[in-house]
């Protein structure tokens, strides 16, 4: 591989050979060492629920927290929260970021982002520098009920301008989703998650810029090799790669990770 | 090819009449007379699944062909297996694979070959596939259920196998061509079913079935473990999830695995990255890269010179 230096904005323990946190780790970064991938955001557990309880987001978090901990020279986490469950999730945030080594958080599709049950959640997080990871997608067949769209997350990120929002897979329906969340220089573009269908990058550096851009990969359930290709494979400036493998996310985490005292 | 329309061969009124109705009927008398581009090359990759033109619903880099072929050649690929995205909604495929033969020969530099497309549901889509085997000389035809409307299920499927066996055409199935979920909504095309191709292929011999674009390998896995003589083989363009390959190998047997990236719908590095990402010994490598496809296209062409020495 050529020498990029490259950090994965979103991975996962599922989907991955391994019995414990800790193995599945283990084999993530053995195929991350293959495509020379040197850091990785991990969040969720071994297993998805689409609408965690309390008790679940516990156990998912723990367990990232074990995956993190055996390897921290290569792995970030987030915190997975549920909006739902205010209270437990801010209890979540408190123990796993303020007081523990993850530096972000991580929302899925348990309720709409739009909703103002985000509000407290995303207010903590920008109080504690961690950017907030939402899923979004878009699917002409419908989504899941409580799945956001990127239009949901305009919605959010016009209430909290100072919070760091990265639109999770851009609503993988890249054209309409880099549409949605242009207006909103506070939201970026996570590029994983979709097809490596061409011409995605060079509309979202075209439209956003190279600097509101994000590689990761979505592994387990996808190769690191389809999403790094999206990448390696457009037609940008080289300036504009080195800026969406790693540059854009080291600049994103810096402020947490200096307040951890973290150095990369 | 066994006469299924009753006609034999390039007669003058079967050449009359595709003169009139297909574009580029110079260059389809000299494909007449040449030879099937068919030969395996030396070195590098063999891509089965290209597409030439435009994809129907967003402009793609590297759309243009010239410009395909210079991107394949810088990812080290010696041929191209390709087919035309016009053959997913355009009727008059007649034209579309004049036009793909002619892009090939023209533009192709030695690497494209073409794969016409069939669509077992329009009229006379028999003599599409004469001239894909006679005229053009195709080592086989690209089929594209999802956009023409029919399940493989579909008496006229099973003909077209059959008449396409008969013809020693490797036949290219394409499951899907893009994620469902996000096709435009005035053009979606649910992926194909593939489990009516269990029985198929064993009333069907010679069946040489490629499945291009399986997105969930593991479903058509058991297709490979089928007796008789027909062969299926896999190419890794949606193959997904980590160190895809390797564990696909746990499923599949080796010498049914080929190289294709779906270029240029789908990123070509994707593909190629997919190689490293899984831990493949040289011979597994070799087999994906080029050995397989180029075994496969041989017995093509061995069935051809066969036939032409026998004529």
């Amino acid at each position: 591989m050529a020498a990029w230096e490259i950090w994965d904005d979103h991975s996962h323990i599922y989907g991955v050979p391994g019995r414990t946190p800790t193995e599945r780790m283990a084999a993530l970064v053995k195929y991350a060492d293959r495509l020379g991938i040197q850091r990785l955001c991990v969040f969720m557990g071994m297993d998805f629920v689409y609408d965690p309880s309390p008790e679940r987001l516990r156990l998912e978090n723990d367990q990232v927290l074990e995956a993190v901990r055996a390897w921290p020279q290569r792995a970030f986490g987030y915190v997975y929260l549920n909006p739902k469950h205010p209270a437990a999730s801010l209890g979540e945030l408190d123990r796993c970021v303020r007081d523990g080594p993850m530096v972000g958080v991580k929302l899925w599709v348990a309720e709409h982002c739009n909703s103002a049950d985000l509000d407290p959640i995303i207010q903590r997080a920008a109080e504690l520098k961690a950017p907030v990871l939402q899923h979004t997608y878009l699917k002409i067949g419908g989504n899941l009920p409580g799945e956001s769209t990127p239009m949901d997350m305009a919605a959010l990120a016009a209430r909290h301008p100072k919070a760091t929002l990265i639109c999770g897979h851009s609503g993988a329906d890249w054209e309409r989703g880099f549409r949605a969340i242009r207006p909103y220089p506070n939201v970026y573009a996570d590029l994983c998650g979709s097809d490596p269908t061409a011409g995605m990058v060079e509309m979202a550096v075209a439209e956003l810029g190279a600097e509101r851009v994000l590689y990761g990969s979505d592994a387990g359930g996808r190769s690191f090799a389809s999403q790094l290709a999206k990448v390696l494979g457009a037609n940008i400036p080289d300036a504009a790669k080195k800026l969406i493998l790693a540059g854009n996310l080291k600049r994103l985490l810096r402020p947490i990770l200096q307040e951890k005292g973290i150095r990369v | 090819m066994s006469d299924p329309t009753g006609r034999s061969g390039l007669d003058r009124r079967t050449f009359l009449k595709a003169a009139a109705a297909v574009a580029g009927a110079e260059a389809m008398a000299r494909h007449a007379t040449a030879e099937p581009p068919v030969a395996a090359p030396s070195g590098g990759l063999i891509d089965v699944n290209v597409s030439l033109s435009r994809w129907p619903c967003r402009r793609l880099p590297y759309d243009e062909t010239r410009e395909l072929v210079a991107h394949l050649r810088r990812g080290r690929v010696a041929q191209a297996w390709a087919g035309s995205f016009d053959g997913l909604l355009h009727k008059n495929l007649a034209a579309v694979n004049a036009r793909l033969a002619e892009d090939c020969h023209r533009q192709g530099q030695g690497m494209l070959i073409p794969f016409g497309s069939i669509n077992p549901m329009l009229p006379d889509w028999e003599e599409d596939l004469r001239r894909c085997a006679q005229e053009h000389h195709m080592p086989g035809i690209r089929l594209h259920p999802s956009y023409h409307g029919y399940k493989l299920d579909d008496p006229a499927f099973a003909r077209l196998l059959r008449l396409a066996a008969q013809e020693r055409l490797i036949i290219q199935l394409a499951l899907c061509m893009e994620d469902e979920r996000m096709m435009n909504p005035l053009m979606r095309a649910p992926a194909v079913d593939p489990s009516p191709l269990v029985p198929l292929m064993k009333q069907t011999p010679g069946l040489r079935l490629v499945l291009l674009n399986t997105r969930a390998p593991l479903t058509v896995a058991p297709l490979m473990a089928l007796g008789g003589p027909g062969e299926v083989y896999l190419e890794i363009a949606m193959l997904d999830g980590v160190a895809g390959i390797e564990r696909l190998l746990q499923h599949v047997p080796l010498s049914r695995l080929c190289f294709g990236s779906h270029s240029p719908f789908y990123i070509f590095e994707s593909a190629v990255l997919k190689l490293k990402e899984s831990v493949l010994s040289d011979e597994q490598l070799h087999a994906i890269r080029q050995a397989n496809a180029a075994r496969l296209l041989a017995s093509k062409s061995e069935s051809h010179n066969r036939r032409t020495a026998a004529g």
